[in-house]
């Protein structure tokens, strides 16, 4: 039998026949299964547990919750290493290692304590007044020094090898919490037929039932809550899902959530995830997520030992452990007074209760009389005092006179605050209740209903009742036919009474409010005096209510002692909202499979594996993977291969994936019509089997996309777009007929995916078509001219379109075949053109080709380039209107000066262009004055033998001829370069009509 | 984020992309002066409260809607296709 020296002899909700091994600093524990780290480490004795933020004090575990400001650990190591876990819900699992956090060189001796030394420096605003100036000292000296001395753990520094997973699900009822008004509510709306999703942060559901000595109809409250677990499990609308902390709440009924599917195992399964980020859409919620108990302020509160009640009769009951065995109660209310009665059935001496209420109660006393301990009504601990951990205690008795007090323990309460948190999110404000003396919720989200601790409603009773009623309103709301109310429980009468005591002077040393920032009440005083009073800015000058916990213990003590230096009430001080996340949640489960390679979707074109059979080497281009280039054996640099392959095309025949351009099929007796309005040249007039370059404007005059549109029909047309545009086009399109030309007969639809589409250019490029191309189709250029368009058939039947097109300037055709052909298109027209050298060409060689011919792409469609700039001018026709056609006549617009579109070719031919790089008159200065454009796109041409650039200039190519200066200062490249045309070959358009 | 889609239902605003005001008429580009639209492209209201304005519903049917939103609170009245009653093809 595993023996754990602050174990109980029975109870709680752990196996004792199951022992667990773990680690904490090096050195071997045992638990048991159904045990937190923080729970299996009080069984074994140990208290001190981490340092504090700022003074590095020691620091113990205060709470059994999510809200543990103390507690914080290293969790796993190595590449799975996860700072500032909360030991009080990291659940035990064989082998668990944990680190103590912010220590140095260990956490019983601690170097950096003697910041505790320095205190009276280290006050609010320290980092503010202090570190001011010189202000290059920030940087390099006082904030590397800060931040060692002050951290909160060190996260992981290898790629994290576990996978997240994101997931949806959608339900009627949402109950968020599984204590007594969580678990009637689930019941309630599950017995309707409703859809049900219980979501319980802790891996056992059953919330404060589980830390407490209850009774329901005269029964253990435990068996109560056996058999409703066991029938919401038997419901099949009904989802129970523990582990899951519902972190906020989002437009409309969305609910951020995450499951922690495998925190507490040593690794994952395989093929399952760490933890998994789930959207919620509930049509309906119940909040139930009980309240979180509060700490009072005194002198030596932050001593390992000082514990919340609720925590140590969480400990106690629902673990089995004693979190001390001498043990003292300092109490502002009722609630907290069975906190002593639970200690002393498990065995702990208990030492007095002190209830800082004046009266003295005879049925209180007489329960202090049965425990032993020595009643203190009006009295107050000024201190709590140890080396390490609590010792003794001194109090102020309500005479007045000091007494001292031994004792390992001391359970403090001041009440609770309702975790009311999700109905903040959406900016509703929780307003102050005199009679539950907390924040309760106010404008409460719609759909939401609140159960409850969570509503400020303190009894077993009334979270029964809540948690059936609004349940049963909800899902009547909702079409249902509510089960009948459930029978009330006999449950015995609760004393709630508290008169919350926000602070103890007069002890020596200091008084925490804040304990994981370190805040003390001197801290809030002096916020109070320089002026610092609202309760946003206490928060931002001393921090209270930062960091990892968000202030859920601190946060009303805070506002209670700013309502005190004020004068004002805490109703009239405010509170703080909150936002999500409840709890610290971990991007990897906001990110799911989205990392790496997969932070988007690639697409793939419809040719892609016979690119990669072929060898290619492939670049992301948008969303895209596209063969860049095709190195042949013996090519060591992309160069070299870029070259060979731009020199097939301009004397051969090359061949080039083109499938990832966007295809709009656009059908209608207005489809011409539209194409006008959208375009701005004219389109009534193409014939049906031609093909016409388009330019397109935004609306406000500036360019938004260009491409070739062909008439297939008298109503039908083929629309293409830029690969990039792909998308906004049709939405912009779309816009267009639904929102501002809902009149015009037409329909459209993007048929980019269904075909996969080659580019075949070079002056051998007709002959190896001629070999595919079934036989009763002519292509001799009589027949099918430069610009014409037909259906066709190829390889023997299969349907195809033919364009004849040209980017590269060369005799050119498009061919189009479903997409399922794709690679067999490809591999069929390498075939018919081995005998004239036909070479697979890349994205890198298309891009020089279109340089060469001064054709515009996405460099120059940069969004901030007119008709004009680009030379395209001539397309914006004078007789209709079109998008952008008013805007683009704006002065600023049609300027003459703006820089526009010219070619530019260096000076000492061996000089390299740079794109980036910006124009300056040969003797002018660096400067922005001076700026006369710059370079968009450059390319090695091997036709010509040395570097070729486009690039947007003003005068643009009413300077050819001039030199001016390429300024790259990023690259450090300054050299003249000539104005040319930019178009660097076959201006006359003889090789593609040839 | 919810917006009941006529036709789809109700989705994740993440289906949809956002344009914004609705109801503008734009002025014919050979006739209209420069101010009005000069107006027409840039000029918006930005109220604190109802709000008529479009969105696209890409991941979906394709459709333009106009979704009429309190901006305070992001609460949606209304969920109506753009385009007119009896302007759809065959109407």
């Amino acid at each position: 039998m595993t023996h754990h020296p602050f174990r109980t002899a029975s109870g709680g909700f752990i196996d004792r026949s199951k022992p667990v091994r773990f680690r904490f600093d090096g050195r071997d524990y045992r638990g048991f299964e159904g045990d937190t780290l923080a729970s299996a480490l009080l069984a074994e004795g140990v208290r001190l547990v981490g340092r504090s933020f700022k003074y590095h004090r020691p620091r113990g575990i205060l709470s059994a919750g999510p809200e543990e400001p103390n507690a914080l650990v290293e969790l796993r190591s190595g590449a799975r290493r996860e700072p500032n876990t909360r030991a009080t819900v990291a659940e035990l699992f064989e082998g668990l290692e944990a680190t103590s956090q912010n220590r140095w060189p260990s956490l019983t001796f601690d170097l950096m304590s003697v910041n505790g030394l320095f205190a009276p420096g280290l006050v609010a605003g320290f980092y503010y007044k202090t570190f001011m100036w010189p202000s290059a000292f920030w940087e390099k000296l006082y904030e590397p020094l800060i931040r060692r001395a002050a951290g909160l753990g060190r996260a992981a520094n290898a790629e994290d090898p576990d996978h997240y997973e994101k997931a949806f699900a959608f339900c009627d009822l949402l109950v968020i919490g599984s204590g007594p008004a969580g678990l009637a509510a689930a019941l309630a709306a599950g017995r309707s037929g409703a859809r049900v999703i219980l979501c319980e942060q802790d891996f056992r559901l059953g919330g404060q039932l589980l830390a407490e000595r209850r009774e329901i109809d005269g029964r253990p409250a435990t068996e109560w809550l056996a058999e409703t677990i066991a029938e919401l499990a038997s419901l099949d609308t009904v989802r129970l899902m523990p582990r899951t902390t519902v972190f906020g709440l989002y437009d409309h009924g969305v609910f951020g959530a995450v499951e922690r599917v495998s925190d507490h195992l040593p690794v994952p399964p395989p093929h399952q995830p760490r933890q998994r980020g789930w959207r919620i859409y509930a049509k309906r919620s119940v909040l139930a997520a009980g309240a979180i108990e509060r700490p009072i302020v005194f002198a030596g509160n932050d001593k390992p030992g000082v514990m919340l009640a609720s925590a140590v009769r969480s400990y106690v009951n629902r673990f089995g452990v004693l979190p001390g065995r001498k043990a003292v109660l300092f109490t502002a209310g009722d609630e907290a007074w069975s906190t002593a009665a639970d200690l002393s059935a498990a065995g702990a001496e208990i030492v007095a209760i002190i209830d800082s209420r004046p009266d003295a109660n005879p049925a209180r006393a007489d329960l202090a009389r049965k425990l032993g301990a020595r009643y203190l009504a009006g009295g107050a601990v000024t201190a709590a005092r140890g080396w390490q951990q609590l010792d003794h205690i001194t109090v102020r008795e309500a005479s007045g006179a000091e007494t001292v007090l031994p004792c390992d323990l001391l359970a403090v309460s001041n009440g609770w605050n309702p975790a009311l948190h999700l109905t903040s999110h959406q900016n509703g404000k929780p307003v102050w209740n005199e009679a539950a003396q907390a924040f309760v919720p106010g404008d409460v989200p719609p759909g939401m209903a609140v159960a409850g601790n969570a509503a400020g409603r303190w009894t077993l009773a009334e979270a029964l009742v809540d948690g059936d009623r609004l349940s049963r309103e909800a899902v009547a709301d909702l079409g249902f036919t509510p089960a009948p109310a459930a029978r009330m429980p006999a449950i015995e009468a609760e004393a709630t009474g508290l008169l919350p005591v926000w602070r103890v002077k007069g002890g020596r040393g200091k008084a925490f409010v804040d304990f994981q920032n370190d805040v003390t009440d001197k801290d809030v005083e002096i916020a109070a005096r320089e002026g610092f009073r609202s309760v946003e800015h206490l928060k931002r000058y001393t921090t209270l209510g930062m960091a990892t916990d968000q202030g859920k213990t601190s946060n009303l003590s805070g506002l209670a002692l700013m309502a005190e230096q004020t004068g004002q009430s805490i109703a009239a001080t405010g509170t703080t909202r909150f936002r999500p996340p409840y709890t610290p949640v971990a991007i990897g489960a906001l990110a799911g499979h989205h990392r790496g390679r997969d932070f988007r979707s690639t697409r793939l074109s419809p040719t892609h594996e016979w690119s990669r059979q072929a060898g290619a080497v492939f670049i992301e281009s948008g969303a895209w993977l596209r063969a860049q280039y095709y190195p042949q054996p013996g090519e060591n640099d992309w160069l070299t291969s870029v070259n060979r392959e731009v020199l097939a095309v301009r004397k051969g025949v090359g061949l080039c994936d083109v499938s990832t351009l966007g295809k709009i099929d656009i059908q209608g007796r207005d489809a011409a019509t539209f194409l006008e309005r959208v375009y701005t040249n004219g389109w009534a007039n193409l014939p049906v089997g031609k093909a016409r370059y388009g330019l397109m404007l935004r609306e406000d005059g500036f360019v938004f996309d260009d491409g070739t549109t062909s008439r297939l029909g008298e109503n039908h047309f083929l629309m293409t777009t830029t690969t990039a545009n792909a998308e906004r086009v049709m939405q912009h399109l779309e816009f267009c007929h639904q929102v501002l030309w809902p009149e015009l007969d037409l329909h459209m639809a993007s048929v980019s995916d269904q075909w996969a589409q080659a580019a075949v250019a070079g002056p051998r490029s007709r002959e190896t078509l001629a070999r595919l191309v079934d036989a009763p189709h002519d292509i001799s250029n009589a027949a099918f001219p430069y610009l014409a368009v037909r259906e066709i058939t190829v390889a023997g039947g299969i349907p195809a379109r033919l364009f004849r097109l040209s980017f590269s300037g060369e005799l050119a055709y498009e061919l189009a075949v479903p997409a399922r052909y794709g690679d067999a298109m490809m591999a069929a027209l390498m075939e018919e053109g081995r005998d004239f050298g036909i070479t697979p060409y890349g994205i890198e060689a298309l891009g020089v080709l279109r340089i060469e011919k001064g054709h515009v792409a996405g460099n120059e469609l940069n969004g901030q380039t007119t008709a004009r700039d680009l030379g395209l001018g001539g397309l914006m026709s004078p007789r209709k209107d079109y998008i952008g056609r008013l805007m683009a006549t704006r002065p600023a617009l049609t300027e003459p000066n703006r820089p526009m579109l010219a070619g530019f070719k260096p000076v000492n031919k061996a000089d390299r262009l740079r794109a980036g790089a910006h124009f300056l008159d040969l003797s002018s200065t660096a400067t922005m004055e001076n700026d006369l454009g710059f370079m968009t796109s450059v390319a090695f041409s091997p036709h010509l033998g040395h570097w070729i650039g486009l690039g947007l200039i003003r005068g643009g190519t009413s300077r050819i001829g001039e030199r001016v200066r390429a300024h790259d200062p990023v690259r450090g490249g300054d050299f003249e370069v000539e104005i040319c045309s930019p178009v660097f070959i076959d201006p006359e358009g003889v090789r593609l009509r040839g | 984020m919810l917006i009941s889609c006529p036709h789809c239902g109700a989705r994740d605003s993440q289906e949809f992309a956002y344009l914004g005001a609705a109801d503008l008429q734009r002025p014919d580009g050979l006739e209209a002066s420069l101010a009005a639209m000069t107006d027409y492209v840039y000029l918006r209201e930005n109220p604190a409260g109802r709000l008529r304005e479009l969105w696209y519903h890409r991941g979906g049917c394709g459709r333009w809607l106009v979704v009429t939103r309190d901006t305070r609170n992001h609460r949606i009245e209304a969920v109506e296709p753009a385009r007119p009653k009896g302007t759809e093809a065959g109407a």
